[in-house]
């Protein structure tokens, strides 16, 4: 197809001024709130106890999900593509499930579930706090990233097909051999990106989470419920913008992270 | 050695292999030739162990491995798409079976060093396979398969992904690494030529059966039924026999015709046909007849034939057959 000059400039300029309008200005004007009294101003928002806290809660919960969704997620991935079972279509729906629904309805499920009054309920009231605790925020971060790593993996492991692996086999690799040595450097590029975006929602989740957290500054907030409680609750918007700022930087350090490593993996 | 015993398979309602047994001789290029979703490549699955079988059994070297994993059956693979692995060098790919033997490093080096020599891919050792050709990958994949010194090596349509050039040189490269190497081979094909070029023995598969086993010769002058002898060259029906377009004299006199019959047993009789077209193919001419029933068939003839006939389309013929390559029991299959 043909497009003149006159509708491709046109085109570009109208997605240009979409994305500025949408998500340049927003950030820009974080940034400029955030940085406009100077950068120590910002470094002394974010270094108080409540927000050294808030950022340890969240990488912690980071550092938990990520595992728990690789492992997972590329068995889930596994059966999909490879299984011949019953009930693969209901797993197939079941995995978007975390998109479609609503954080605050998982939030609201959670507590029914693992709360005091909840169908588990014993385990909180043996002292095992799920529910206002570390368990619940972490069972909340891993419901709503369930779906990424396995999505990303997925239409790699159907595009390798299962040549390389029976080749693998006939040449004598056991199948954790081939697993290792054949499979998962072959879905290596849909895992990392499983991963970073797995990353990025479990930092900015807040739906979820604010529902299963007592939400004590200093101990049960991450960033994200930071930002929230200093902007609603203590009207102190300059910590709210600080925050945030902290909050996108860690994500943009992750992605810049995952590609640099990437790239050195495959250029080898 | 390699014996397949009574081997089933069904695919839900189809039935890839239906009650085949074959027996292939040490040392021997055998190829398993057959139309698509004839199970030609099913059986060699079942062989390799990549398939399970319904019922039935294969025994490799003696040894009844119908019940082990492809891992324990001591074969080399090779895929028609090369099954390549991707993320490693030519160098890897062919060391993966020694460096899962868990081989020391040196003598890996040397057999790998030696393998490559072999292919004549020495140099490409550190290449990644997206940087080989199609025709270098699939040698790669021979290289590989052949490292871990296999007691058969299993060819699922090798060369069916390469331009008709490379499948040429590669198959005529296969025969001669073959009488080199001299490990049992058995290679799936559909392609007739591929088959008569490379195997000393085919056997043709139809609709999941054997229908016949023998040397390329033998299957091409004295094919067991219609099938085989369709399948294995181009025929042309005269009377009520099939017969090889080569096979088919021409004259114009039909009393001369007759008589020069009369000599040939079972003959198929005399034809008379209209010739429609006279096409030079360089040492021979291939003549396109028509009968007066209206059945269409080719004879080919050689130069000197035709000059001496000074064929013209619109005029009729008489067509025969001298006795060779025809069916011995006759049945009617529809081809």
């Amino acid at each position: 197809m043909k497009v003149s000059r006159a509708t491709r400039l046109s085109l570009r300029t109208v997605a240009l001024g979409y994305l500025f309008a949408l998500v340049g200005i927003p950030i820009a004007v974080i940034l400029w709130r955030t940085f406009s009294p100077g950068v120590a101003q910002f470094l002394a928002s974010v270094s108080t106890p409540a927000a050294r806290s808030a950022l340890n809660l969240s990488l912690l919960i980071v550092a938990i999900t990520v595992p728990v969704n690789v492992v997972f997620g590329v068995a889930t991935a596994l059966a999909l593509v490879r299984g011949r079972f019953r009930g693969r279509g209901v797993l197939q729906a079941v995995v978007d499930l975390p998109f479609a629904v609503s954080p605050i309805v998982v939030g609201v499920a959670l507590i029914m579930l693992w709360g005091s009054a909840g169908w588990f309920g014993a385990l909180d009231r043996a002292g095992f706090t799920v529910i206002f605790g570390l368990p619940g925020m972490v069972i909340a971060t891993i419901f709503v990233t369930l779906p990424f790593v396995v999505r990303e993996v997925e239409p790699v492991l159907h595009e390798i097909g299962l040549d390389q692996e029976q080749a693998a086999s006939t040449l004598g690799a056991s199948r954790w051999q081939t697993f290792w040595r054949i499979t998962l450097p072959a879905i290596r590029w849909g895992l990392t990106y499983g991963v970073v975006l797995t990353v990025a929602r479990a930092l900015g989740e807040f739906g979820a989470v604010i529902m299963v957290s007592s939400g004590f500054a200093g101990v049960s907030q991450t960033l994200t419920l930071l930002v929230h409680s200093r902007y609603i609750d203590d009207h102190n918007t300059y910590g709210a913008y600080a925050a945030a700022t902290l909050l996108m930087g860690i994500a943009l350090v992750v992605l810049l992270l995952m590609t640099v490593l990437d790239r050195k993996r495959s250029d080898r | 050695m390699i014996t397949v015993t009574n081997a089933r398979k069904r695919f839900g309602t189809f039935a890839a292999l239906d009650d085949v047994s074959l027996d292939i001789p040490k040392g021997s290029l055998t190829a398993l030739l057959g139309p698509s979703g004839s199970g030609k490549s099913t059986l060699l699955r079942s062989i390799a162990g990549l398939e399970a079988l319904d019922s039935g059994s294969v025994t490799i070297q003696g040894r009844d491995v119908t019940d082990e994993p492809p891992q324990r059956r001591g074969i080399g693979f090779v895929f028609q798409h090369y099954a390549a692995f991707k993320h490693m060098t030519v160098r890897d790919n062919v060391a993966f079976g020694l460096s899962i033997r868990k081989r020391p490093k040196a003598e890996i080096d040397q057999k790998v060093g030696e393998l490559l020599e072999i292919v004549g891919l020495e140099g490409f050792r550190h290449r990644y396979p997206a940087q080989l050709s199609g025709g270098q990958r699939q040698r790669m994949a021979l290289a590989r398969a052949l490292a871990v010194d296999p007691q058969v090596l299993l060819l699922d349509e090798p060369f069916g992904a390469l331009d008709a050039k490379v499948r040429t040189d590669l198959r005529q490269w296969l025969r001669r690494l073959h009488d080199e190497v001299h490990v049992t081979t058995v290679l799936v094909t559909h392609d007739q030529e591929e088959a008569l070029d490379v195997a000393d023995r085919i056997a043709v598969l139809n609709k999941g059966r054997i229908e016949q086993v023998g040397d390329p010769v033998a299957l091409y002058e004295r094919p067991a039924n219609d099938f085989v002898m369709g399948f294995l060259g181009s025929v042309a029906r005269l009377g009520d026999q099939l017969v090889r377009p080569h096979d088919i004299v021409l004259e114009r006199d039909r009393a001369t015709a007759l008589a020069l019959d009369a000599e040939v047993p079972g003959s198929p009789g005399v034809v008379a046909a209209v010739v429609e077209r006279v096409v030079p193919l360089g040492f021979e001419v291939r003549v396109e007849l028509r009968t007066d029933t209206g059945e269409r068939f080719a004879a080919q003839v050689s130069r000197h034939d035709a000059a001496r006939l000074q064929l013209q389309s619109g005029e009729t013929v008489q067509a025969r057959a001298i006795g060779r390559s025809s069916v011995v029991e006759a049945e009617p299959v529809a081809i």
